[in-house]
This record gives structure tokens, C-alpha cells and sequence, in this order.
């Protein structure tokens, strides 16, 4: 699961970083956002339960829909 | 006498500082441990600051899964008065039963400082009575204090004259639409009497009882 901040909610972290990459001379960044990933192993052979349950997951505790949004990837 | 319910979840810090405000001020106020899912008899509950959970996840997430958290809502429901401190501000908004989040303060700096706030709303549980523009002094004591309304339509009650953690609408206190659900993130118990260095606090906790007792 990848969880991002929303475009409109600030980066107060991204942005002090962002100040220490100018400082050092790198002007072509413009953004830098901190994102978080989270990885969950689970047990089970379907794919598609496996995906609608992560979704569960994420909409009833991973995620703060208030701040974040998210995107989630199935492996085998 | 008027009960009050101070939750302590495993993390919380506030909650000997908030019962000796509360007591002070006349209610009986008394530590509820976070997996208590009844809160019945109890006028009024608070949930108090300091970092539930250890903050893991995101500030207030797994505190807002405790057991107690069914009898806040409970009595949000009720119409009874529901306070929640710093931490506890914190966990009311992952709860739903506030809107908005938090997140680092503006400049990442952790503020623990005095700050100057004004009454901006008299109508919430917390500010009743008070006029608008009444000016308090609170320590304020966190990282997380960066309130943010999302495109949430919200009721500030207080607002930061300096806005240094940089909240949305300078909000330092926020209630749901029918007032009776406020949070706080500012410390009012650590202003409680002269020799703390102000006892402004009073005022905000007096008005929780009084909203407690009717």
C-alpha cells in the first residue's frame, strides 16, 4: 500500500527537506512529499478476496481519509 | 456531584494533572481505564493528553479501537459533554466524533510553550457564557498540533492569536455542530491555578462541569 498525503493537506516535512536540497544546491527539486508504504502478508489463495479485504483495511483503519489517499498493489 | 470520567488509554500522561484540575473545581472526577466500555453514571467524560498507543500508525488511530471509545460515543450521542485534551483532541478526530485531522507542526518545531488564544465561539460546552474575543493563556505541549479541516466545514472555538503550529483557521479548539464535543489542543488543567502561571484554564474547565452538571 502506497499512502500519500492529499494534494491540498500541506507537508511541513517535505518541505524542510525540500529547503535542505536548495541549500545544498539542488534547484531542480520542486516537491518533496513524504509518503508512506505499508506491507501486510497474508494467508490465502485469492487474489481478488485478498485485494477487497486490504481495501476494507485501509478505509477502516490504515488510511485517514481526512489526510491521505491511497493506492495498493496484490503479489503473489 | 458531578462525575466525570477521565479515560486513560495505555500512553496517556495527562490524567492525574486533569482529575487534580477537575477536583479542584468540585467534580468527582475519576481515571477510567481504555478497554471500560461503560460509561454509565458518569455527567461528563474527558480524554486527557499524552501519546495513546505510543501514537503508532497516526496519532489517536488505535486509541479511537478501544472499547471505551463505544461509551464516548455514547454519550456524544447523549448530548453530554465530551472533552478531549491534546492527545485526546487527537483521537476524537480519528474517532469521527470531531472533524478534521493533525499533522507536523508548521516548521516541524514540537511547541511547548505559553500561548495567547481567543474565545472565537461561546456556544460549545467549553467556552458557555464567555464572550467573544475573551483572551486566555495556555501552555500548549505538542507535534501534532496542525489542525486540519480537510474541505470539512468546522466550528473553531478557540483560536491562536500567534498561529505558529500553522492550523487551519488558527483553530486551537474545535467542536462538533451541536457543541457538545470539543477538542483542545492547548493544555487548560495545566493552567489551573496563579503559581502554574495562569488559571485561565479554569474558565474552559469550569464551563465543562457546568455543561456536566445540567
Amino acid at each position: 500500500m502506497a499512502i500519500t498525503r492529499r494534494p491540498e493537506i500541506a507537508d511541513p516535512e517535505g518541505a524542510t527537506v525540500k529547503k535542505a536540497l536548495t541549500d545544498l544546491g539542488y534547484n531542480e527539486v520542486s516537491t518533496v512529499r513524504f509518503d508512506r508504504s505499508i506491507t501486510l502478508e497474508v494467508e490465502g489463495d485469492d487474489a481478488n478476496r485478498a485485494r477487497e479485504r486490504a481495501i476494507e483495511m485501509c478505509n477502516r483503519l490504515l488510511v485517514n481519509p481526512v489526510l491521505e489517499d491511497y493506492t495498493l498493489e496484490v503479489e503473489a | 456531584m458531578t462525575k466525570v470520567a477521565v479515560i486513560l488509554f495505555p500512553g496517556t500522561n495527562c490524567e492525574l494533572d486533569t482529575v487534580e484540575a477537575l477536583g479542584n473545581l468540585g467534580a468527582d472526577a475519576q481515571i477510567v481505564w481504555h478497554s471500560d466500555s461503560d460509561l454509565a453514571g458518569f455527567d461528563g467524560v474527558v480524554l486527557p493528553g499524552g501519546f495513546a498507543h505510543g501514537d503508532y500508525l497516526r496519532t489517536g488511530a488505535i486509541a479511537r479501537l478501544s472499547p471505551v471509545m463505544k461509551g464516548v460515543a455514547s454519550m456524544a450521542e447523549a448530548g453530554r459533554p465530551v472533552l478531549g485534551i491534546c492527545n485526546g483532541f487527537q483521537i476524537l478526530c480519528e474517532a469521527g466524533l470531531l472533524p478534521g485531522g493533525f499533522i507536523a507542526n508548521r516548521g516541524l518545531s514540537f511547541l511547548c510553550k505559553w500561548v495567547d488564544l481567543e474565545v472565537a465561539d461561546q456556544g460549545s460546552i467549553l467556552t458557555a457564557g464567555m464572550q467573544r474575543g475573551t483572551h486566555l493563556r495556555l501552555p500548549l505541549n505538542s507535534y501534532e498540533g496542525n489542525f486540519v479541516a480537510g474541505s470539512r466545514e468546522v466550528r473553531v472555538v478557540l483560536t491562536y492569536r500567534d498561529n505558529l503550529n500553522g492550523s487551519e483557521h488558527a483553530a486551537a479548539a474545535v467542536a462538533n455542530e451541536a457543541g457538545n464535543v470539543v477538542g483542545v489542543m492547548p493544555h487548560p488543567e495545566r493552567a489551573s491555578a496563579d503559581w502554574l502561571g495562569s488559571a485561565d484554564g479554569n474558565l474552559l474547565l469550569g464551563s465543562f462541569l457546568q455543561a456536566a452538571a445540567a
